[in-house]
């Protein structure tokens, strides 16, 4: 290429070139980026600074990371919301597909369902369950079995009562769009090959509705795992309860609500890692979008 | 069975369609249509969209109900069990055990896409009929290879052409054994050049025995396959006859119209 060559837009005509590959192309040099990160790293070094100058005792923080109560209050937290999302799936799901039922009463059930565990605050019901003896002192049936309903309301029971009641019905309005978002030739297509409609629901609509139906679900997860904080409310063990039984004896609010946090941080980052594999299990036979 | 014995069987039509009416609300979809399939025939309803043809196939196979008029499949009364002067609805099971002698092709193929080609067909049998899998996975792939899919087994529907799924779609229908094959403009969806392929499996198909009932826009397909062409127009059968006869030189103006203006 000769420096006196230039670009025209006459093929037939000598002494230029048609095609932008024989020019070097410069860049605009982007001012924006180098000034947005200059920008960030001199806020986070006076972020940084502060803390490292704050009144915190961050040998506390490292230490109280991994003490036994914190890691009991971790494996709590971890137990009970895990649990509460299984139970809160599979209600969702039963939810989900009583709503969709021609049934009137069916439906009425689910919907009465949905209204009222949505409609009331998550601690308003975490404490209504963990006072239900006042209510019913006794659980079982009269005259053949029954038992006393404080013995029986552990705050691990009444948590997870709870919290898989609550997440049930948050569940459920997901799992049902999931089911919404699959094209109605697909009922009707299991249903031509002599599908009822439950076997229909199980092997054709809901594989492909949790395709669609991961992404809000992990995003439930996340809320549930932080949800179950309220729990310490009703005296369960959780991390932040235990964080906080040990800033009540050593005073050290900051440093155990740090080390609370961290761990949530924590958990939180091993589930949103965990949905990867699993969104790319549900998307089989999807071509890459 | 003597063939003294299978003309007799044989005698009254596979599939009777006796004055059906169907509403949507207030529109009504199929006015008093009245249709006879015999075993063997392949009959290919024609007509502009909203005469009614779709309508009529998803009557038969009890994906929409009727509001008077009756449907018979091999003798039996479709989607009622009759005990005197009073009809009882079909239960989910009965029901099924009646939609099973008829299998649906439709427009836009609806394979399930997160089953393998193969997978697709043997879901209807292994889950539907209790067949043994080895056994139902042995016929799927004997039936991809009369569709000429032998090689795409394994492959997922969205890996597929049109006209490839359409064939896959053929085969899971055929599957579960049908009397019947029902066929709602199955190449309507379809690129021009994937056309050839689906209509040639059909064909296929015709010739080897199986009852079919056709919505068509391929007037070629049906001048050459079908025995007899039906023409609806707003609900109703205006013309009904051999299918040469028919499409060469319609009685009805409004067959004239409508054949021409397809033929272009």
């Amino acid at each position: 290429m000769s420096s006196s060559q230039s670009l025209i837009g006459d093929r037939t005509a000598s002494g230029g070139s048609t095609k932008i590959s024989d020019f070097q192309i410069v860049q605009r040099p982007r001012w924006g980026r180098w000034i947005s990160g200059l920008l960030i790293l001199a806020i986070l070094a006076l972020i940084g600074n502060a803390f490292a100058n704050g009144k915190i005792e961050w040998d506390y923080f490292w230490r109280f990371m991994t003490v036994p109560t914190i890691l009991a209050g971790v494996a709590n937290t971890v137990i009970l919301a895990v649990l509460a999302m299984f139970i809160g799936i599979i209600l969702g799901t039963i939810v989900a597909i009583m709503r969709s039922s021609s049934n009137p009463i069916v439906q009425a059930v689910a919907f009465g369902y949905i209204w009222l565990f949505r409609g009331t605050p998550v601690l308003l019901q975490l404490m209504l369950w963990y006072n239900l003896a006042l209510v019913f002192p006794t659980f079982g049936i009269p005259g053949v079995w029954s038992m006393r309903m404080v013995d029986l309301i552990t705050p691990f029971w009444a948590a997870l009562l709870g919290l898989s009641l609550n997440q049930g019905a948050y569940t459920a309005e997901i799992i049902r769009a999931g089911m919404l978002s699959v094209d109605i030739g697909q009922y009707e297509a299991a249903k031509t090959i002599g599908m009822t409609r439950l076997k229909a629901l199980r092997r054709i609509v809901l594989p492909q509705a949790m395709r669609v139906v991961i992404p809000p679900l992990g995003n439930e997860f996340i809320l549930l795992v932080k949800t179950t904080s309220l729990a310490s409310v009703i005296q369960f063990s959780e991390v932040m309860y235990n964080a906080g039984t040990i800033y009540y004896a050593n005073a050290r609010v900051v440093e155990l609500l740090f080390v609370a946090g961290a761990w949530y941080l924590i958990i939180v980052s091993i589930l949103t890692l965990l949905q990867i594999p699993l969104e790319r299990h549900f998307a089989k036979g999807n071509l890459s979008r | 069975m003597t063939a003294v014995q299978s003309a007799t069987i044989n005698e009254r039509p596979l599939l009777r369609v006796c004055n059906v009416t169907k509403k949507f609300q207030d529109y009504v979809a199929l006015d008093n249509v009245s249709l006879e399939v015999a075993k063997g025939e392949v009959v290919c309803l024609i007509g502009g969209s909203g005469s009614g043809k779709t309508t009529l196939l998803r009557c038969i196979n009890q994906l929409y109900d009727i509001n008077d008029g009756s449907i018979w499949l091999e003798d039996e009364l479709v989607g009622y069990r009759q005990d005197g002067r009073k009809l009882y609805p079909l239960t989910e099971k009965q029901a099924i055990r009646q939609r099973l002698k008829s299998g649906m092709v439709f427009q836009r193929f609806n394979l399930f896409p997160h089953m393998t080609a193969l997978q697709n067909i043997t879901e209807g049998p292994i889950q539907v009929l209790k067949t043994p899998r080895r056994e139902a996975e042995a016929i799927a792939s004997k039936l991809l290879e009369r569709v000429g899919l032998a090689d795409k087994a394994s492959n997922y529907p969205a890996e597929l052409s049109g006209g490839q799924q359409q064939r896959v779609a053929i085969a899971r229908a055929l599957a579960m054994n049908p009397k019947v094959m029902l066929f709602d403009e199955p190449t309507s969806a379809l690129d021009p050049e994937l056309v050839g392929e689906v209509l040639a499996v059909m064909r296929e198909l015709a010739l080897s025995g199986m009852t079919m009932v056709v919505v068509t826009h391929e007037l070629g397909f049906a001048k050459e396959v079908a025995d007899r062409v039906v023409f609806m127009d707003r609900g109703v059968i205006v013309e009904l006859g051999n299918a040469k006869d028919m499409l060469i030189k319609p009685q009805e103006p409004r067959t004239q119209a409508f054949i021409s203006a397809v033929i272009g």
